[in-house]
């Protein structure tokens, strides 16, 4: 399909703008004029129009299928969602922060308290700040606000723990505010290798960030245990709430221990992912650590009013431009307000039924390397399938001929040959059972007729690109006409 | 000229003090096509087992580590622009950094391609 | 309600092919002492009652204002099609593209964003969209850090102060030195800044126009700069790109921006989208996704992300940032936009938004007591200095149904009596006219 640029016709128009109706300024002077046009393409609108749908049509997105991709939740995005968000799409972010302009934003700021009170109920924290604009950023917040409690106690650490099941944003956010990382493997009951956890936490442990359920999609009995000990080393205990569509009014990482969490409102809130952002990921802190969360922060006064606290003296200060992906809360914010208690609690239920569902009808034909009851994700291997030659990736295109998006593969990267299942809570059991099904026909061609799957995916606009050629070339921009 | 072997997959050729290091053919295999090598800087000096420079495929990331301690004397800058050669020729076109040896004696702690071999057959 | 499809005999179904009795067993792997304490939430309800209650909240957010600020976020019309195209749901249900073949359309129209963002600042290579421009600004620093291998970065006081502090937010626990240089009539204090070149400086953080409405060009500076070693890194803003002088064409080697202008509403903040590009030789130190131009066995043209290498999932604590999601709903709304408005629309935009602007900056400066700060030319935001606390003003005004502006006082020291006033095409005369009777109302009645 022609790029938008080689559809650009010199000369045409497409959205016309109103006509001014202040006299023309006089030119600036020629040193602060581009002379280099834009050359940005000249379309009509209807030209436009088409070039958006057609691409459109060569994407699929959750209302087009079903969507299982393991660690990120991909459930039904509710339409009226949509609808709360553009409620407050014309307001300015700086109307608050004028003087007197408090008042002028009461509705706005209200929800913000609203939805950190929602959000801090839930994970069973004392106050939780909505800046971050996703889940890494939530991440990175929740590092600087332990950085900065262990600097106002005084404490010397230099290093965080992490998994080697984590996601590859725990080391990286750890690693942008300064911190050493030390990885700690897997034993082979599928968490955290507890020896080797007990060996490496020393006095010099900033904090321990971890996933439950992790992304093997179990729940690691030893969790209280692994907060207990990182305490009685003066670690504190990170919350990676990636999983959290799994324990949703089950567990509450409060109580269990962990101090710092940060929630991925795009994943276990409803809020679609737009072809990979925006998200949102609101952090919420114990006790402890609220001196240290960032500005501005919403509090009520005493007559219920809501007001901005923009001078906090330990506060670590803006880590975004403003409150944070105000639209994506406003999104999560109906949806907690729809479901409520009782629809939060079935969310975790249905979702694990679903997972443990898709898991029991495959795990007679792929592997499954920790075979235990799993919460909401299952993580197979392909290993069986590669005696014939057939990888995972195989089995993943040729899911998408068959109409769906594959799991997610070759994550976690410590099983090999990964096939990761999340079904989430909102897919019916005819859907599980249809894929299900395909599932079970790819194992089968994989011995009777492996070409079958080396070949696909054949119905889609352009068939295996070629990557490397993509990293060598590196052609990142069309520099045509 | 003898040549000896890390864990990590590097060789390394010794031809009096100064040592030309790459990685294997195993090395390159696992990674796949190489798009990127990212070559040390001339007179860096690291120590034995310590990072020496970085390469990438499509979807790998890996260090290539010193198999000697030593100060970086040259770089193969083929490689620049021309990664695919680590496909093609691992343990000869694509030699990556000549060190200057610091301690002959390190050799020691390397293996021999009859070792190496054994090794590979373990994994 | 949950949105979950299941009867009660599905579930018993279910149940029964893991062979289990109960939902309940299925969360057995969890400790009964690490059960909820807690979980006191409202009751569920519909998505009617929900939009009642919340548009009970969105009422009273400033909207019934007249608006003439700005700040990094300004108030510009947005196409219809822009909401009509980005509203289709194989764009915004979809996850990031790490299935290729089935990703096509997101693909294609950040590659096409991308091209956008190169042509639109002159540089070489963009990646897929960062969450916002104070993040964006950092991400640059940061940047320019690992690039130069020095520890310092110099700012512009004149940079937008949200941004300024995101910066320094995210330096804050590395081992990094930032140098603040305090602003001169709006513009960057050029002789403070070449006692600073030196060889541990990194970059030069600017921003144009700067936070004060003051059009700059860096052109001269970027030899001084490069000189050093260092990195010019610029802070612009997208819509005034119409008409200003390209990153490019002042030698900067890392842009970035807020790019909420380009067709995405304000939101009260977001989301919207950072963009950053930069010359071809950095691009493996670009933070986030990137997607490239391939083909496939045939030889069809197709886009992936590419560079993968670089990037958390495969480099963890050694990648070039920590960001996985970005804001890619948001730049494809980008792409739209400038797509719809095209060529010869958004220099059209810019000269509206400027004529605006310099039609009310010649009306405020009539009113008694009022003067223009700097004589530096503008693009659609200008200071004003008052006779009296910008503060007062403004919550006066505020009274009188208009948001005048952004005072300074709060954000630079001195300032108390300087408001920067943003007129957008969105603005008629007819309000600007009002902006003026008004402010002189509140100066002297």
């Amino acid at each position: 399909m022609e790029l938008i640029y080689e559809k650009s016709v010199a000369g045409r128009r497409g959205v016309r703008l109103p006509a001014s109706d202040v006299p023309p300024a006089a030119e600036l002077p020629s040193q602060y004029l581009r002379s280099v046009d834009t050359t940005l393409p000249e379309l009509s609108e209807l030209d436009v129009v088409r070039h958006f749908t057609q691409l459109s049509r060569r994407n699929i997105g959750v209302d087009s299928t079903f969507y299982p991709l393991g660690s990120c939740t991909m459930k039904y995005n509710a339409k009226a969602l949509e609808e709360a968000a553009r409620l407050f799409a014309p307001f300015h972010p700086v109307t608050p922060l004028l003087p007197g302009g408090e008042r002028h934003a009461q509705g706005g700021l209200a929800m913000l308290h609203q939805m950190g009170g929602f959000l801090a109920e839930i994970t069973g924290m004392d106050e939780v700040t909505c800046q971050p604009l996703a889940g890494a950023h939530g991440e990175m917040t929740g590092i600087m606000l332990i950085a900065a409690y262990h600097k106002a106690k005084g404490n010397r650490k230099k290093y965080v723990i992490v998994p080697d099941s984590s996601h590859g944003t725990n080391p990286a956010s750890a690693a942008m505010v300064g911190y050493e990382i030390i990885t700690i493997p897997t034993a082979p009951y599928g968490d955290m290798d507890l020896d080797a956890f007990r060996a490496a936490l020393t006095d010099e442990v900033a904090a321990v960030m971890m996933t439950c359920p992790n992304t093997l999609g179990l729940f690691n009995p030893h969790i209280k245990e692994i907060c207990d000990l990182a305490h009685a080393k003066g670690a504190l205990v990170y919350y990676d709430g990636a999983n959290l569509n799994a324990i949703l009014g089950q567990v509450r990482p409060g109580d269990v221990g962990f101090d710092v969490v940060h929630v991925n409102l795009h994943k276990t809130f409803g809020t679609p992912h737009g072809s990979g952002g925006p998200g949102s990921g609101p952090v919420g802190v114990k006790k402890e650590l609220i001196p240290f969360l960032p500005v501005p922060r919403v509090v009520k006064a005493a007559d219920n009013r809501f007001t901005l606290m923009t001078d906090a003296p330990q506060s670590i200060g803006r880590t975004a431009n403003y409150f944070g992906n105000f639209g994506v809360m406003a999104k999560a914010y109906a949806y907690i307000l729809m479901l409520g208690r009782e629809g939060l609690i079935e969310v975790s239920e249905l979702a694990v039924l679903n997972a443990n569902y898709v898991m029991s009808r495959l795990k007679d034909l792929y592997e499954l390397p920790y075979d235990q009851t799993c919460m909401h994700e299952c993580v197979f291997s392909a290993s069986r399938q590669l005696q014939h030659d057939v990888h995972a990736i195989d089995i993943a295109k040729f899911l998408i001929d068959k109409g769906y998006h594959p799991p997610t593969v070759y994550f976690p990267l410590i099983v090999r040959e990964a096939i990761m299942i999340e079904p989430t809570e909102t897919e019916s059991k005819e859907t599980l059972d249809a894929f299900i099904a395909v599932m079970r026909e790819a194992a089968l061609l994989a011995g009777t007729d492996p070409d079958a799957l080396k070949k696909a995916p054949l119905t889609t606009p352009v068939g295996r690109l070629d990557e490397t050629k993509a990293a060598r070339e590196q052609n990142v921009c069309y520099f045509g006409c | 000229m003898p040549v000896y072997y890390t864990k990590e997959h590097e060789w390394v050729k010794i031809e009096g003090n100064v040592a030309t290091v790459g990685i294997t053919e195993f090395a390159a295999h696992q990674l796949g096509d190489i798009t990127f090598v990212e070559l040390p800087k001339t007179g860096k000096s690291v120590k034995q087992f310590e990072v020496l420079c970085a390469i990438e495929s499509v979807k790998a990331a890996s260090d290539i580590y010193a198999p000697v301690s030593g100060k970086v004397m040259s770089v193969n800058e083929a490689l620049e622009n021309t990664p695919e050669i680590v496909n093609e020729s691992a343990e000869e076109a694509a030699w990556m950094a000549c060190l200057e040896m610091a301690d002959p004696a390190e050799v020691g702690k390397l293996m021999t391609r009859a070792q190496y071999d054994e090794y590979l057959k373990g994994l | 309600m949950s949105f979950t499809p299941h009867t009660p005999g599905e579930i018993r179904e279910m149940l029964d092919a893991i062979g289990v009795g109960s939902i309940k067993e299925l969360f057995g792997p969890i400790p009964q002492e690490l059960r909820a304490k807690s979980f006191d939430l409202p009751a569920g309800m519909s998505e009617f009652e929900m939009l009642d209650r919340i548009k009970g909240l969105a009422v009273d957010n400033g909207c019934e204002l007249l608006s003439f600020i700005g700040g990094g976020y300004y108030d510009h019309l947005i196409p219809a099609v822009v909401d009509h195209l980005a509203g289709r749901s194989e764009f915004y249900t979809a996850y990031t593209p790490y299935q290729p073949e089935c990703s096509q359309g997101s693909l294609q129209a950040l590659f096409e964003y991308q091209t956008a963002i190169c042509r639109l600042t002159g540089l070489d290579v963009s990646n897929a969209s960062l969450y916002d421009g104070g993040t964006a600004l950092a991400e640059a620093a940061m940047m320019a850090l690992r690039v130069t291998g020095r520890s310092r970065i110099v700012i512009d006081g004149a940079v937008n102060p949200f941004h300024r502090s995101v910066v320094k937010t995210y330096l804050a626990n590395l081992a990094v030195d930032i140098v603040e240089l305090p602003p001169v009539d709006g513009l960057l204090d050029r002789q403070a800044l070449t006692a600073e070149l030196d060889d541990r400086c990194a970059a030069v953080l600017v921003q144009n126009p700067t936070a004060f409405g003051c059009v700059a060009d860096y052109g001269d500076l970027a030899d001084a700069v490069h000189a050093s070693g260092a990195l010019l890194v610029a802070s612009v803003y997208p819509i005034s790109l119409g008409m200003l002088k390209s990153p490019a064409e002042m030698g900067v080697d890392i842009a970035v921006g807020d790019g909420q202008s380009l067709g995405n509403h304000l939101s009260f903040g977001g989301p919207a989208f950072g963009f950053i590009a930069a010359k071809k030789q950095y691009i493996r130190n670009l933070p986030g996704r990137i997607v490239g131009e391939t083909v496939d066995k045939e030889g069809r043209r197709g886009f992936v992300l590419t560079l993968q290498a670089r990037e958390q999932h495969i480099k963890r604590h050694k990648a070039t940032s920590n960001i996985c999601s970005n804001q890619s709903l948001c730049a494809l709304r980008g792409l739209i936009f400038l797509s719809g408005i095209g060529r010869e629309g958004l220099r059209e935009l810019a000269r509206l938004n400027r004529d605006k602007a310099e039609y009310a900056k010649g009306l405020l400066a009539k009113v008694k007591g009022v003067a223009v700060l700097s004589s530096a030319p503008t693009f659609n935001e200008f200071t004003i200095a008052l006779p009296k606390p910008a503060d007062e003003v403004v919550a006066a005004l505020l009274e009188r149904g208009i948001a005048a502006g952004i005072p300074l006082g709060q954000y630079y020291q001195g300032a108390e009596n300087c408001l920067v006033v943003t007129v957008t095409e969105k603005r008629t005369r007819a309000e600007i006219e009002r902006l003026a009777a008004e402010l002189e109302g509140v100066l002297w009645s």
